[in-house]
């Protein structure tokens, strides 16, 4: 596979004060592909998404489309069509869901492309056209993670960081968002990388998987071999 | 007994009422907006608003009319908000709290000392914003500076809410306010955001002060220390959380006031502003969220 690498981390380090929580992670993701990261509580992963985004004081080297970004603010890295979604969502909850869905947009000056889009995004989520008025915050778990996705593809990203979208949401729910994200990978090749702690889904819906453990990378691989890699099997997916 | 009730006096006292309660919620809202995005409220809000009704007082005495001084004065006053946070209150940003309270404090003590410093403390006029003649509507005589009062705070206070609600920038800084962090993800410059909040209020106590002072028969520095308490009692009584809730506070606590020191005798106009102190005690027993105040989003 000789594709283009989009996002390259290359021995990336962060800390929370004192604590280190990365030990240099290296990892890639390739353009129009799904990626995903795969672990237990506390061995990293949101953290590496942080460091992405730049939410979180990192070290190393982060590689985005050519362009270092390993010391560019948070603001920066979306400008250049990162969109993060957090794990609890980030939904503006105050604000309506039509306006979650503008602030999407807000680095944006096509003001043709986002009407566009809007439409788009619709055909992903239909439901939030009836409730484009209400308060994002009164919407149930499953429709602010919905929103969430929907606010990122506003951004019309290059790459989507998902952090844990299963988080907290009943397995109907889950599979619906992960059947969505694979349509958007496939119908649009919007490219993402997703953490998840359920690694069945993860792998299912990824084509490339890393597994962290207490801040480092303790396994790599296309996600076909993960699933058939004896500790992957034993230690995430239970079987 | 009913017949023999002055309406006119009561129509009178309640214009009244409104516009003092207007200019209130002027420094009210530029309350809420900065307890919003900073979760303090800033004491030198009225010390700011005094200062620029000082510079606006310059303009006046170096040549510039009441309205050409009123607008650069609005300009001035903007652009030392945006000022003031970038270099006062960047560095407290991510401060606890009371750090913050304390900042504003000293502030207070800075600018009204700056004030003292620069101009000196002999009592001065700015001339009146509005004709003084009197209007007669319906065969009740109002004064037309009130008038103009009120006709200017709502419309300031329509303008600010058309730009919230309207505006991707006024979007921007309502998310920037209650979600920093998810709103630095979606490229929004936080920072500047809550500059340009202080920015807005400094701005809109100016024009609390410049509409203020013009009705006294002369002021000094002291000006906005009164209308500090009442603001801050009209944001308490609305909800400091709420912006519509502090104007409506600040009316209605404008006309409280007014008609409570027109009809009980024994308040008169000295026991004003113990009412409005009595009233923030009160609200804040009784309900402390204020009239309007809500609690963050529910599930439905």
């Amino acid at each position: 596979m000789a594709e283009v690498r989009l996002l390259e981390l290359d021995g990336v380090e962060a800390r929370y004060g004192p604590v280190k929580a990365l030990h240099g992670v290296s990892l890639s993701v390739g353009e129009g592909e799904v990626a995903a990261v795969l672990g237990a509580n506390g061995a990293g992963k949101t953290t590496t998404l942080r460091a992405i985004s730049g939410t979180v004081r990192r070290g190393g080297r982060i590689v985005f489309a050519g362009k270092s970004i390993s010391r560019r603010s948070p603001e920066a890295i979306a400008r250049l069509g990162i969109a993060h979604v957090p794990e609890g969502r980030g939904t503006l909850s105050e604000l309506s869901v039509r306006e979650n869905l503008r602030l999407g947009a807000y680095v944006r000056r096509d003001r043709k492309g986002i009407r566009d889009d809007e439409r788009r995004v619709l055909v992903h989520f239909p439901w939030l056209e009836a409730r484009r008025d209400q308060r994002a915050g009164t919407l149930s778990g499953g429709e602010q993670q919905m929103l969430a996705l929907a606010r990122a593809l506003m951004l019309r990203p290059r790459l989507v960081l998902l952090d844990e979208p299963s988080l907290g949401l009943a397995p109907i729910v889950v599979a619906e968002i992960f059947r969505i994200v694979s349509e958007l990978n496939e119908r649009e090749g919007l490219t993402v990388l997703v953490v998840e702690q359920n690694a069945n889904l993860a792998l299912e819906a990824s084509s490339r998987a890393y597994v962290l453990e207490a801040g480092r990378v303790a396994l790599e691989g296309t996600s076909a071999e993960l699933r058939r890699n004896e500790s992957v099997r034993r230690t995430y997916l239970g079987y | 007994m009913l017949l023999a009730f002055d309406w006119t006096q009561l129509a009178q006292q309640t214009v009244i009422g409104l516009s003092s309660g207007g200019l209130w919620a002027l420094l009210a809202l530029a309350l809420v907006l900065i307890y919003r995005s900073t979760g303090v409220v800033n004491f030198a809000q009225g010390e700011l608003a005094m200062f620029s009704t000082f510079i606006a007082w310059s303009l006046v005495h170096h040549g510039f009319s009441y309205w050409e001084a009123f607008f650069l004065t609005l300009a001035i006053s903007f652009a030392g908000g945006v000022a003031l946070e970038r270099i006062v209150i960047r560095p407290v940003e991510r401060a606890p709290v009371l750090t913050v309270v304390i900042v504003t404090l000293g502030l207070f003590f800075l600018v009204d000392g700056a004030a003292r410093w620069f101009w000196s403390s002999e009592t001065r006029t700015l001339p009146n914003a509005f004709s003084t003649r009197p209007i007669t509507v319906a065969g009740v005589a109002f004064s037309i500076q009130d008038l103009g009062n009120i006709a200017i705070s709502l419309g300031v206070v329509a303008l600010l809410w058309l730009f919230f609600q309207f505006t991707k920038l006024g979007l921007a800084l309502r998310a920037a306010a209650a979600n920093p962090d998810e709103s630095r993800l979606l490229g929004i410059r936080v920072s500047w955001m809550l500059a340009l909040g202080w920015g807005l209020a400094a701005a809109m106590g100016a024009i609390s002060g410049m509409l203020t002072a013009p009705a006294l028969a002369s002021f000094d520095q002291n000006l906005m220390q009164p209308v500090l308490l009442y603001a801050f009692a009209g944001a308490v009584l609305g909800g400091i959380e709420s912006p519509f809730g502090a104007v409506l506070g600040a009316l209605l606590l404008g006309v409280f006031v007014n008609l409570i020191g027109t009809y009980v005798d024994w308040i008169g106009t000295d026991l004003r502003l113990p009412v409005a102190l009595a009233v923030i005690l009160g609200v804040l027993l009784v309900r402390p969220a204020g009239l309007f105040g809500r609690r963050s989003a529910r599930r439905v």
